[in-house]
């Protein structure tokens, strides 16, 4: 038997609501994937009755409705989440705007990617260029909700139809919202692909428990890691304070 | 006799028909507006008193099919609306008179009636070279330019002068544009479709003739009252479509039992317009229920989202044609491929790694000292500026 005691800690990553956005999210695109090919491409099915007697189409329509309608309140609650949640969560990981995010990605692209070296890139949530990528899955996702709304309005009595009726003869009508929809549908296949994939490579390499993190939330990261994001909190923290104290501090000289 | 302020009823009972005629005529339109029963006494009542609008035709980038469908009208006075009802002063097709002569009257309607001509559009214009449509020694632009100017309205008549039809198609070699994309400043109305349906130009010309005020458009300028609902939420095959009956080739056993005909690319779910309710040539028939799809034509660009036959468009732009779907499943097929060849370097690369092999599982501790200097001079900045700030309240106090 091969074994070995390494210097890990077991850290609380993903907290229940992302793990359960997670799943929700996972299930419905496979959903709206499936019954939007359905959709788009019809297969051949021959019955003997009439008609009246049959109602699959509108049934695959339906749950492609549904889902939609899942995807769409799952995503606003991640979004809010976004804004609630722990410091893995929050809305900062997903937009490069520090520094140390974009080094985060050539880095990440150094290493996973090309594979150029064999040390690993250790984050404890999610890494600079997974994160971006979410937020590109973000947008893309969005164009998807309002594309789709705006074809589903043609058909719905909702309060909100009128407006996206209006919306989608403004992009010039089905013909061009249809064909993004469709196009911009092959996005999240190619993205579960690679992204299914990258979990395998993170759980073979860096055996850190990614795979089973996203069910339980908890992740096992090396010591050293864990400390450094320690400190680093802990002088953010420090340079928050004294800021405000700074700030405090000059307002107390204006009114003197 | 003073033939310009004639009504529309004066002119029918000279040409012989019967005012029961009238009233029917009245009530179809009446009915297609979906006007109440007082509507329907406004249309005769505007019919019988008001004079006849003027009304300027002009013909550019087109195939006539419009000015067709408009004589295969499904109601005998429906046709006669384009010859008595409203005054029709210039018509290069239908006209009689030729040259000069016929100038010299396009001229003068629009100098007595200025402000208060319909201009009835047919047909892009091209901006590409005068010389792809020229009348009477002007380019098409020139032509619109003119008798744009003194229009009440314009009505863009058909697929052409609403979005361009094809000749507007990729790559567009005339450089032609529709009417709503070379002018502004007066209400366009588009009346959609390859041709549009007669019974639509009839409604929209007897609307703002009966209640001077145009009727409520969509946001591409279609009267809503026609274009508001799809072909497919209109059409007596959609139980079809919502049982998955597809008609699969145009031979086989579905499309003899008329089922939908949405795999053969039918375009109805696609597309805005009144066909499947008012239908064609007197009511008798529209596309699908003669066994074809819809094509589409009432809606911009259709011709770009080719092949007719199939729902999902070719792609343009990548040197071959194919569709997203073919494109979508390459690519997968090369990232499925990718992947692989990743998973293999990865094996190789990180070998020391999987075999726990590296002595050092380095953290990136260049970074995180870079990370820590960082802070240590924004800490110091803060000093100093505290110290400063100090420093000056001391010398206040």
């Amino acid at each position: 038997m091969i074994s070995r005691k390494p210097a890990l800690r077991e850290v609380y990553v993903w907290q229940l609501p992302v793990r359960i956005f997670h799943w929700v999210n996972a299930f419905t695109i496979t959903v709206l994937i499936v019954t939007g090919f359905i959709i788009g491409d019809p297969p051949a099915i021959m019955h003997g009755t009439a008609p009246e007697f049959n109602y699959w189409f509108g049934w695959v329509r339906l749950a492609h409705f549904i889902a939609a309608f899942i995807f769409v309140i799952n995503l606003l609650v991640r979004i809010y989440w976004a804004f609630a949640g722990n410091v893995f969560a929050r809305w900062n990981n997903f937009i490069p705007l520090t520094r140390k995010q974009i080094n985060g990605i050539f880095e990440t692209i150094k290493v996973d990617v090309l594979l150029l070296t064999p040390k690993p890139v250790y984050d404890i949530g999610h890494n600079s260029l997974a994160a971006f990528t979410y937020f590109g899955l973000l947008l893309v996702s969005i164009v998807q909700i309002v594309t789709g709304f705006a074809m589903f309005s043609a058909s719905s009595n909702a309060w909100y139809a009128p407006y996206f009726e209006d919306l989608l003869i403004s992009m010039n009508g089905f013909f061009p919202v249809r064909n993004i929809h469709h196009i911009l549908m092959w996005f999240f296949v190619l993205f579960v692909i690679v992204h299914v994939y990258l979990v395998f490579y993170h759980d073979y390499i860096e055996r850190n428990g990614v795979a089973s993190s996203m069910i339980g939330g908890w992740k096992f990261i090396n010591d050293k890691v864990v400390e450094q994001f320690l400190s680093e909190e802990k002088e953010n923290e420090r340079l928050e304070v004294d800021r405000k104290i700074e700030q405090s501090e000059l307002k107390e000289d204006i009114n003197a | 006799m003073d033939t310009k302020n004639k009504t529309f009823y004066q002119e029918l009972m000279e040409k012989g028909y019967s005012r029961r005629d009238f009233l029917k005529f009245c009530g179809l339109v009446g009915g297609m507006l979906g006007l109440q029963s007082t509507g329907v006494a406004q249309i005769i009542d505007a019919l019988q008193t008001k004079p006849r609008k003027p009304v300027i035709w002009e013909h550019f980038q087109e195939c006539t099919c419009c000015s067709e469908s408009f004589l295969r009208a499904s109601h005998p006075l429906v046709g006669q609306i384009l010859l008595e009802m409203i005054s029709l002063d210039y018509s290069d097709t239908l006209m009689a008179a030729s040259g000069e002569q016929a100038e010299a009257v396009r001229a003068e309607s629009m100098k007595n009636n200025y402000g208060k001509y319909i201009l009835i559009v047919e047909g892009s214009v091209p901006l590409g070279s005068p010389g792809y449509c020229t009348i009477a020694g002007r380019s098409a632009k020139q032509v619109f330019d003119e008798s744009a100017a003194g229009a009440e309205a314009i009505i863009a008549w058909g697929n052409c002068a609403s979005s361009g039809c094809i000749q507007h198609a990729r790559p567009n070699p005339t450089k032609t544009e529709p009417v709503h994309k070379i002018f502004s400043g007066k209400p366009v109305i588009n009346v959609q479709g390859c041709p549009p349906i007669a019974d639509v130009m009839a409604g929209v010309i007897t609307y703002i003739l009966t209640f001077e005020r145009l009727p409520e458009l969509d946001n591409m300028g279609r009267p809503k009252v026609f274009y508001g609902r799809r072909v497919h939420d209109t059409c007596y095959r959609r139980p079809a479509y919502d049982a998955g009956l597809f008609v699969q080739s145009f031979d086989d056993e579905n499309a003899k039992k008329g089922y939908c005909l949405y795999y053969m690319g039918c375009k109805g779910p696609n597309t805005f317009n009144s066909c499947a309710v008012i239908k064609w040539n007197n009511c008798v028939s529209y596309p699908i229920q003669s066994g074809h799809g819809c094509i589409g034509c009432s809606e911009p660009n259709f011709w770009d989202y080719a092949p007719l036959y199939s729902h999902i468009p070719n792609v343009h732009g990548i040197g071959i044609e194919a569709t997203s779907d073919k494109i979508g499943a390459a690519l997968s097929a090369v990232t499925l491929g990718g992947v692989l060849v990743h998973a293999v370097v990865t094996n190789i690369q990180k070998r020391k790694l999987i075999k726990n092999q590296m002595d050092d599982i380095s953290i990136n501790t260049e970074e995180y000292e870079r990370q820590k200097a960082r802070m240590e001079r924004e800490r110091e900045r803060i000093a100093n500026q505290e110290s400063r700030i100090d420093n000056e309240s001391e010398k206040t106090n």
